[in-house]
């Protein structure tokens, strides 16, 4: 734990000197915000539909941000000679993915805090104190298969294979989990496929933890096995893995 | 004597490349280990085994009597990063006092910084740092964890004279301060300046494993060279001659006594010179004699 501490530490303090690889994170979702919602009146001006939506576009936030900075930098930082060496140290690949993690969730809590507060400020979105808190623990269990998932895709691949995958997978499952339109507008067959991806199990799980309503036992089904399911194939591709391999 | 670190019958394979071939070595506490060979001979890759960074393929690594993979056995081993890999926005403090926070002992950033003459560079980011203040952190952050066992991979490459010259103080200090190290060089004068017994790989094999001074007389050998018109035959001091048409080629190990002995039996030559031999050519040419 102490030892995931320092490596959350000074990955932060690595990125926040370059502060433009964290304005990816943290500007798109807000602007994603600002041009699918705000245009649609009749989404922004309806509490209820605003609030699903700025959940949605919370749980994009995390979706983006776990997917690029696990997927990217764990890939980037194979090719990198350094990677190698802290191998060397005598640090398990348990708590680097878990200082990893605490990395990536600080910069998720500031991609996520412009959406809800521009959400908050410029559509009829409402929720409750114990609402937010709610949805902040929704989401951070939600971000988990996310955070993996990512895991898993810089391990298995090179950067730029990375960088790719990380794309058709990040608009895949935000488009299919509803995470831009609402899965009440999708066809049944569309609907059924969305209830198997993460992006729709957490977003459910947000919009159920902020408004209430009913939830499936499917939900959270889902969430607990593709968190287990992802985060064996992560510690098999981590252990399998002796940096870049050339052939 | 405790033994640190054995490798027993180990051989690693890269597709079809075999790197390292049957290599069976055993690091005993206190000892200054150089591991020698010409480029692709196997030593960074039985540096990567005892780091654990890679399984062999077959036969056995052993650190700390554990597995070298495990990371609770490396908490007494230190290693050096390349210095190109140093993280660079991160300042040379902060590096060290991020691989540091993996040791339950460890020297503070400014013991470390002193031992290693790196006080002035502890506030600048390593990307701001020269080829040679890199390596010399990089080379300081083996040490940081007070391990008991210390691997050097190159340690003086890129360094000019009196910056190897220190760095290699530095690192006998460490040694007389019972820290046990393996450096593996191509540089023979490296590993003569620093370890007390010497194992030469070539090939992947280990082709000698001998005390310093041992290795040094079979590798201190000298080319002779001449033209001549006669027939030059066995000369007294020669190790090995050979001959191409009028150009004839003589190793030896006292290249004074041999020239005397030459300009002594009246021989008619031409065109005499006299270079030493490099390691490698010590090596793959001369030691015929072969894993003796």
């Amino acid at each position: 734990m102490r030892i995931a501490l320092l490596h959350a530490r000074y990955t932060l303090i690595e990125t926040a000197r370059v502060p433009i690889a964290v304005m990816g994170a943290v500007v798109f979702p807000a602007l994603t915000l600002l041009f699918f919602v705000l245009p649609q009146r009749a989404i922004a001006e309806d509490s209820g539909a605003a609030t699903r939506a700025v959940a949605s576009l919370a749980v994009f936030a995390v979706l983006n941000n776990a997917l690029f900075s696990f997927a990217l930098s764990i890939a980037q930082d194979r090719e990198q000679p350094w990677d190698p060496y802290l191998r060397t140290l005598p640090v398990r690949a348990a708590s680097r993915v878990f200082g990893h993690v605490l990395a990536s969730a600080v910069l998720g809590v500031a991609a996520v805090i412009p959406v809800v507060v521009l959400g908050a400020l410029l559509t009829a979105a409402r929720a409750t104190p114990l609402g937010l808190v709610g949805a902040a623990a929704a989401l951070v269990v939600a971000g988990i298969p996310f955070a993996l998932a990512g895991i898993c895709i810089g391990y298995a691949m090179t950067s730029r294979g990375a960088s790719a995958i990380v794309q058709v997978v990040m608009f895949g499952l935000a488009f299919g989990g509803g995470l831009f339109f609402q899965p009440t507008t999708f066809a049944p067959w569309l609907d059924a496929v969305s209830r198997v991806l993460p992006s729709r199990q957490a977003r459910d799980l947000v919009v159920f933890a902020v408004q209430g309503g009913t939830l499936d036992l499917w939900t959270w089904i889902g969430i607990v096995a593709w968190s287990a399911a992802l985060l064996a194939l992560a510690l098999v591709l981590y252990r399998r893995d002796e940096g870049r391999r050339f052939r | 004597m405790t033994v640190l670190a054995r490798l027993d019958r180990v051989s690693r394979h890269y597709g079809a490349l075999t790197a390292v071939d049957d290599v069976s070595l055993e690091i005993r506490a206190g000892e200054m280990l150089g591991l020698l060979g010409p480029n692709g001979a196997g030593k960074t890759t039985v540096i990567s085994l005892l780091q654990g960074l890679r399984r062999p393929s077959s036969g056995t690594v052993e650190l700390f009597g554990g597995d070298p993979r495990d990371a609770v056995t490396r908490q007494h081993l230190g290693s050096t990063p390349q210095e190109s890999a140093l993280p660079a926005a991160l300042t040379a403090r902060e590096v060290i006092d991020f691989v540091g926070g993996h040791f339950a002992e460890r020297l503070t950033s400014a013991e470390l910084a002193a031992e290693f003459g790196l006080e002035d560079l502890l506030k600048r980011q390593t990307g701001a740092l020269s080829g040679g203040q890199k390596r010399r952190l990089s080379v300081a952050l083996a040490f940081v964890g007070r391990p008991r066992l210390v691997l050097l991979d190159e340690p003086s490459t890129g360094l000019d004279v009196d910056a190897r010259r220190a760095l290699w103080d530095a690192v006998r200090r460490q040694h007389a301060n019972g820290a046990t190290v393996v450096v593996t060089s191509h540089y023979l004068e490296e590993v003569e300046a620093l370890a007390d017994r010497v194992v030469v790989l070539r090939a992947g094999r280990v082709i000698a494993d001998d005390a310093l001074g041992n290795v040094i007389a079979r590798v201190g050998l000298s080319w002779v060279r001449f033209e001549s018109g006669e027939a030059v035959s066995s000369l007294r001091g020669a190790v090995r001659h050979e001959v191409d048409g009028r150009r004839h080629s003589f190793a030896v190990r006292d290249s004074d006594a041999f020239v005397a002995e030459l300009v002594r039996s009246g021989i008619h030559f031409e065109g005499l010179s006299v270079r030493g031999a490099t390691l490698e050519e010590a090596f793959l040419n001369l030691t015929d004699e072969g894993g003796a």
